[in-house]
């Protein structure tokens, strides 16, 4: 971390960016926030640890938009982000300064306490520096230590890889989190029968409270007004009156999403009530991969996107009953 | 003093259940949250912070107002009945108490909200003491006290006995009803436990949050102030605070086209949103920055301008736990803080 | 083809029929004397891929029991490429209401060509035959479109 922040030091010295964005101190161990630090007395405050799990692409739509250059740290799952915003063109290459930074696996604080611990006041063994094999958290109600995976957010342990898609330099070393597969989950639901799915959604989808966390934190989620939003189309409901409303919201905002989205799990990451959004996301890449060729958004900014090309030979919308097991 | 086994505690939920509608902490798919409960649900009290507030009770996300229906070139107008039944609210904290009281102050005044002050009539609240307050909790600084929420029944959690305090006629009523699964109690064991909350609640993070320079009195030095152009720069302009606080109040109402008619509803907004308030002529706060400060402004300062010093934010830390950029109303309240030391 | 119509159901079908194939064949079905059930009420869009995933939610929303979407044979669209996109997007959009377990059979996709009269007739047969057999929406309608 120090290492990062002398760089930032020296790159605002010299003139060569303008601005700093990167994560800010919280108040409490594990709440640091997204912030842009313009001089050395405010990157003072400056921290990059394994409470830093937001991702900062987005912000970089409205940093295009400022005088001089951004320097932006990006973990290399934010890196797709990052890229496949300047793809869409969204964002101003040439306005930022990518500093890649390594990443640890990123913690979820709501899994920390889920480990049985209540009243957390103190993270240790989260810094970057650090091995990232255990962590000890202290409460107001007795410390204990707990495996640092079982802290960790649900989708570094389907981590897409530890290299940066995009950078201009690299700091801090990275840690291989992977430990399961990414469409397990999509898989086993794709088992159930259809009376099956349909409960388990169900169930899921009611907690939403329509908040718009989800979308206004995807980065793939850059319209300028959301259909969602919009005055004059009569979906604009700001409350989920009907559970219809809810699966409408949701299956739509995946599909605006598919073969955009990178799967960086930011969905899922703030949603208040835990639902497990990316399950809709992943399935969309699952059969993006399985029918129309592997693809990851945001690696290469020259592909061609799934949903915005096609091939003669394509298959029948009828395959969706042939594949289905339900 | 009444007391009752833990272990009892599902059949005292059913005897409620059989004479009025029981809203409690349930959990659903690892979320909890206050519903309805049925003979299946699985009750949730060891949770301390639900992830919705208990205002839903009182005041839910949405209700319909009145249905129109079209019948040949006729409409019919229906309005929605009022509530007429008694229902239960239980487990409710101080801080959600106190949300209530909050509200109180906007639907009860002048013009009076029937929708709410029907709810308000019916409901009865069972509130409960906070066991094991939490680092994101600081009530406190709104003179709470955790180990004795207001309510019309007051419950501590004590080992595996839940301690019942009847202090209103409704709470007394509701105590009758339920008398045969009550034990009488003595307070000795009520007595540590609040002093061995009030110890914990000295020993949380935010335990020293100060609300100085916080009141109805310093509008235009607030509102101007350059700090909210660097604080709102995280805030995604999502509705998460606003959905999760107990006190938030602000709504919005909106026809739906049902094909053969119209249901007016009224759903809560956010002013983190930018079509909050809109109008013909378009947005009173154009910017990021206008609708942050607002939210802030309100709770800190025009709302205790308007209501005898009385903040709308009662400290239950809900924000903090669940904003999606760690943004938060102590950070907002330190920032200030910070600044004005220097 | 006779429908088993014993049954209380009757089941609201909406077809969704590009201008330049499938609705000159709906036509053609007509004017040849074919019949397909009245269930079927067809929504005549300029191109299958002006159906946005919205517009089949919305159409079940409000109570159908089904939706039908009818284009231009693959190669044959009037706007060279329109129905290449409409079928990626609504072979994904169909996967994923089979997984939020939405039955399968509500929806479909059919290449009619304005000289396939009799495909039409057929088509919409079959669909409203399957949509029968599957009973009525109940998982994904909004409540508050019935009474």
């Amino acid at each position: 971390m120090q290492e990062l922040i002398t760089r930032a030091k020296e790159l605002l010295a010299d003139g060569t960016v303008a601005r700093v964005l990167g994560w800010k101190a919280g108040d409490l161990e594990y709440n640091p926030q997204p912030a842009f630090f313009t001089n050395e007395k405010e990157l003072e405050e400056f921290v990059y640890n394994g409470f830093c799990g937001a991702n900062l692409s987005k912000y970089m739509i409205e940093a295009s938009k400022l005088e001089g250059k951004t320097l932006i740290c990006l973990k290399p799952c934010d890196s797709y982000s990052f890229q496949q915003l300047m793809k869409e063109h969204r964002i101003d290459r040439e306005k930022a300064y990518i500093i890649g930074v390594g990443c640890k696996g990123k913690l979820d604080i709501d899994r920390i306490k889920a480990n049985g611990l209540k009243g957390v006041t103190g993270v240790t063994g989260a810094e970057l520096t650090d091995d990232c094999e255990e962590l000890c958290v202290t409460t107001l109600y007795g410390d204990k230590k707990i495996p640092y995976a079982d802290g960790m957010l649900e989708r570094c342990s389907v981590c897409k890889g530890k290299e940066h898609m995009i950078c201009d330099e690299q700091i801090g070393e990275s840690k291989d989190t992977k430990t399961g597969e990414r469409f397990a989950k999509v898989a086993a639901v794709e088992e159930m029968s259809s009376a099956e799915k349909f409960a388990f959604f169900q169930k899921e989808l009611s907690k939403c409270i329509r908040c718009n966390a989800c979308r206004n934190v995807c980065p793939a989620c850059s319209c300028r007004k959301c259909v969602f939003d919009s005055t004059k189309f009569d979906s604009a409901q700001k409350a989920n009156v009907d559970s219809f409303e809810e699966k409408m919201f949701h299956i739509i905002r995946a599909f605006h999403v598919a073969g955009r989205c990178t799967d960086c799990g930011e969905c899922s990451r703030v949603c208040p009530q835990g639902i497990p959004l990316h399950l809709f996301n992943r399935k969309f890449i699952k059969d993006i991969n399985e029918l129309y060729g592997e693809y990851q958004a945001g690696a290469d900014i020259e592909a061609k996107a799934p949903l915005t090309s096609y091939v003669f030979e394509d298959v029948e919308p009828s395959v969706v009953a042939e594949r289905s097991k339900s | 003093m009444k007391k009752i086994a833990k272990e009892a505690l599902p059949m005292l939920y059913k005897k409620i259940a059989e004479a009025k509608e029981l809203i409690i902490p349930v959990k659903v798919c690892g979320q909890t949250n206050y519903k309805v409960w049925t003979e299946d649900a699985e009750v949730d009290l060891d949770t301390l912070k639900t992830v919705k507030s208990a205002k839903d009770a009182f005041f839910p996300q949405s209700e319909t107002l009145y249905t129109v229906k079209k019948e040949d070139k006729k409409l019919h107008i229906e309005p929605e009945a009022l509530k007429n039944q008694e229902f239960v609210v239980f487990g409710m904290k101080a801080c959600d108490v106190q949300g209530v009281a909050v509200l109180d102050k906007v639907f009860l005044v002048d013009p009076v909200d029937s929708f709410y002050a029907a709810r308000r009539e019916h409901g009865i609240i069972v509130s409960m003491a906070c066991h094991e307050p939490e680092e994101t909790c600081f009530c406190k600084a709104f003179g709470l006290d955790a180990a004795a929420p207001a309510g019309d029944v007051v419950t501590w959690m004590v080992g595996d006995e839940l301690y019942w305090n009847p202090v209103t006629k409704k709470g007394e009523d509701l105590t009758a009803m339920v008398a045969e699964l009550l034990t009488d109690a003595d307070e000795k064991a009520v007595e540590a436990e609040k002093e061995s909350i009030k110890k914990i609640v000295e020993k949380l993070p935010y335990s020293n949050l100060s609300l100085e320079g916080w009141n109805g009195s310093v509008l235009d030095e607030k509102f101007n102030s350059p700090i909210w152009e660097t604080l709102f720069k995280p805030c995604l302009a999502c509705g998460t605070c606003t959905f999760v606080c107990p006190t938030c109040q602000c709504y919005d109402i909106k026809d739906y086209d049902t094909g053969h008619g119209v249901q007016r509803y009224r759903c809560w907004d956010s002013c983190m949103y930018s079509d909050f308030t809109m109008m013909a002529h378009g947005n009173n706060r154009n910017s990021q920055m206008q609708r942050f400060r607002q939210r802030f402004m309100h709770k800190l300062v025009y709302f205790p301008a308007n209501n005898d010093g009385m903040y709308s934010c009662v400290g239950c830390g809900r924000c903090v736990e669940k904003c999606p950029s760690s943004l938060n109303i102590v950070k907002v309240i330190k920032a200030f803080e910070k600044k004005e030391e220097k | 083809m006779s429908i088993n119509n014993n049954s209380e159901f009757k089941p609201k079908i909406v077809a969704f029929c590009c201008n330049w194939c499938s609705y000159a064949g709906a036509d053609l079905a007509g004017s040849s004397r074919l019949t397909y059930p009245a269930d079927v009420k067809i929504i005549r869009v300029p191109c299958s891929c002006r159906v946005n995933p919205m517009f089949i939610l919305r159409a079940f929303e409000k109570g159908a029991d089904g939706v039908i979407l009818c284009g231009c044979h693959p190669g044959d669209c009037h706007y060279t490429s329109g129905n290449f996109y409409a079928r990626r997007r609504m072979t994904l959009l169909f996967s994923m209401l089979d997984y939020i377990g939405v039955e399968n059979g509500r929806t479909r996709v059919e290449w009619v060509s304005a000289a396939e009269g009799v495909k039409f007739s057929a088509t919409m047969n079959s669909f409203v035959e399957k949509i029968y057999s599957l009973g009525k929406n109940v998982r994904l309608e909004d409540l508050r479109c019935k009474n």
